[in-house]
């Protein structure tokens, strides 16, 4: 079987201070060269050995300028996810560590910098104006933002498997509360109480305030390389056991025609993550699921085969996804709900930091983390890691 | 500040000229009979570049529906909450439509209720067009 198994570590992870929106007292490209820097220093490398850059979601800051910004001698590799939202977090993982398999790359750099305070928020409509296409079908119904798109796939699945509030609540309860552990966190001292939960506004039904991520500023890099250069470098490698992404059939059919349409987009995707890595769900010690809204981690679990959807009352309770002891410790740094919305780059950082034994709130010996990225769009990505002992 | 206005495209200009005529208009492929929506180019179950439009009964089911009380667009402030609906038309081949539910912002909704169509014309935006909302059927 082709499969990138062993063959591509993260050896590098670094990350700017991350910010309120509009906060960042840097422009967003001064934010991606720290980020690119941080991450080269934390793998012991140096920064003109980097030669390929990766990321999603039409990042502003375009590799060439990096290389040319960096001085790097040569750029072999540049990468860029279709699709917006997070549903590219790990398949930017997947793309680079692809060119360094391959040989197209060396050292390759996956990066994601945002500063939506300089620039066109997501959670905000521009004003105004004639819309064609598909949000023609859309947006004069005031259905519009991100959370106005996906909240009736969660409100349906919701519907079909007697879902309850509480389930989203525990999700974002357990990102806040692991976010007080971690100084990083921009919800850092701030913590969720299930009554302040409870009493929060709606966004859109079904969400409220807290089962939605935050905006923020900030960047997050990693640096990958080869798993034969990953052992002779300073940090423990963090391998990548196996990368997928996708959708299903028709999934953007416009107009919210998907035949499929109560998914985190993950049903043809998780199976071919497991299968690639030769895992199942009872391998994985922690779990990084991307919140851009509760109910779209609550599926991505389902699809990811950690419990069947008339399981999730039961299943998702603070108590079993909480660090160190919960039955499946999720977003223990917060994620986007608490610890930044770096588009999600924050969770792969969190899963090698698990896997290096130096998370604010860690699994003790854990050996395999898996990164859910972007749930409800497409394409949806995610990714699963080990430590030299799972190869 | 106004709505956004939608305007046709050269793919659903008849999808926006039958709701100026009280119709609802679909993609129908004249190869495999297939109904489609949205709007595309080719059939999607048999690749024929041959899709005709054809007016189906303004009548479905609430599929999914949301409430949305948070204004994300600055003709929103003031005006919420209201209510988007997935409508199913079942006798179309189990397309799926978009709009508002029609009536008291704050009622309760069911998935699976009985909705018809109302055909709700802006003749003063430019350019005019009219808007599919739904109303529950009484």
């Amino acid at each position: 079987m082709r499969t990138i198994r062993g063959q591509v570590a993260v050896v590098g992870i670094g990350e700017t201070a991350y910010y309120k929106h509009g906060q960042s007292p840097e422009p967003e490209f001064q934010l991606a060269l720290r980020a690119v820097l941080r991450a080269c220093e934390d793998a012991g490398i140096d920064p003109r050995r980097v030669d390929g850059f990766a990321s999603y979601s039409n990042d502003r800051n375009d590799p060439s300028r990096l290389t040319a910004a960096l001085g790097l001698p040569e750029l072999r590799f540049s990468n860029m996810q279709w699709g917006g939202g997070g549903g590219g977090g790990s398949a930017a993982v997947g793309n680079a560590a692809a060119a360094v398999a391959a040989g197209y790359a060396d050292c390759v750099v996956v990066f994601r910098a945002l500063a939506q305070g300089q620039f066109q928020r997501f959670g905000a409509a521009p004003p105004g104006g004639t819309v064609t296409g598909e949000a023609a079908l859309t947006f004069p119904y005031g259905l519009i933002s991100p959370a106005q798109r996906f909240a009736m796939r969660v409100m349906r699945f919701m519907h079909d498997h007697g879902v309850r509030p509480e389930a989203q609540r525990a999700i974002a309860l357990a990102s806040y509360h692991h976010a007080q552990a971690n100084p990083r966190a921009v919800m850092h001292g701030r913590p969720l109480t299930p009554e302040t939960y409870d009493a929060s506004r709606w966004i859109v039904e079904p969400f409220r305030l807290f089962d939605c991520c935050m905006e923020n500023d900030g960047a997050a890099a990693l640096v990958l390389v080869s798993a034969d250069r990953a052992r002779d470098l300073r940090r423990p490698p963090v391998y990548l056991l196996s990368v997928a992404q996708g959708s299903e059939y028709r999934n953007a059919a416009r107009g919210h025609n998907a035949p499929t349409y109560a998914t985190s987009s993950f049903t043809t995707v998780a199976p071919r993550l497991w299968e690639m890595a030769g895992l199942g769900p009872k391998d994985v010690d922690v779990v990084q699921s991307y919140e851009n809204f509760t109910g779209g981690v609550l599926m991505s679990l389902v699809e990811h085969g950690f419990f069947a959807p008339e399981e999730a009352n039961d299943f998702l309770t603070f108590d079993n996804l909480v660090a160190p002891s919960g039955r499946l410790p999720l977003n223990t740094s917060g994620g986007n709900l608490a610890e930044c919305y770096m588009h999600g780059l924050e969770l792969q950082i969190e899963a090698v930091r698990q896997l290096r034994g130096e998370s604010t709130s860690q699994v003790p010996g854990a050996r395999v983390g898996l990164v859910i990225s972007g749930p409800m769009v497409s394409p949806v990505s995610s990714l699963l890691l080990g430590t030299a002992d799972t190869l | 500040m106004p709505r956004p206005v939608p305007e046709a495209d050269g793919l659903d200009a008849p999808y926006w000229d039958g709701t100026r005529a009280g119709e609802l208009r679909v993609q129908r492929c004249r190869s495999c009979r297939a109904f489609q929506w949205g709007p595309e180019w080719i059939c999607h179950r048999c690749l024929a570049f041959d899709l005709e439009w054809v007016a189906v009964a303004p009548r479905g089911r609430i599929y999914s529906w949301e409430r949305a009380w948070h204004p994300v667009h600055p003709a929103l402030k003031g005006h919420g909450p209201y209510i988007v609906v997935l409508v199913e038309l079942p006798g179309s081949g189990g397309i799926r439509l978009l709009g508002n539910l029609l009536g008291d912002p704050r009622q309760a909704v069911e998935i699976g209720a009985a909705v018809e169509a109302v055909f709700e014309h802006h003749a003063d935006a430019t350019p005019p067009f009219t808007l599919v909302q739904w109303r529950i059927t009484p």
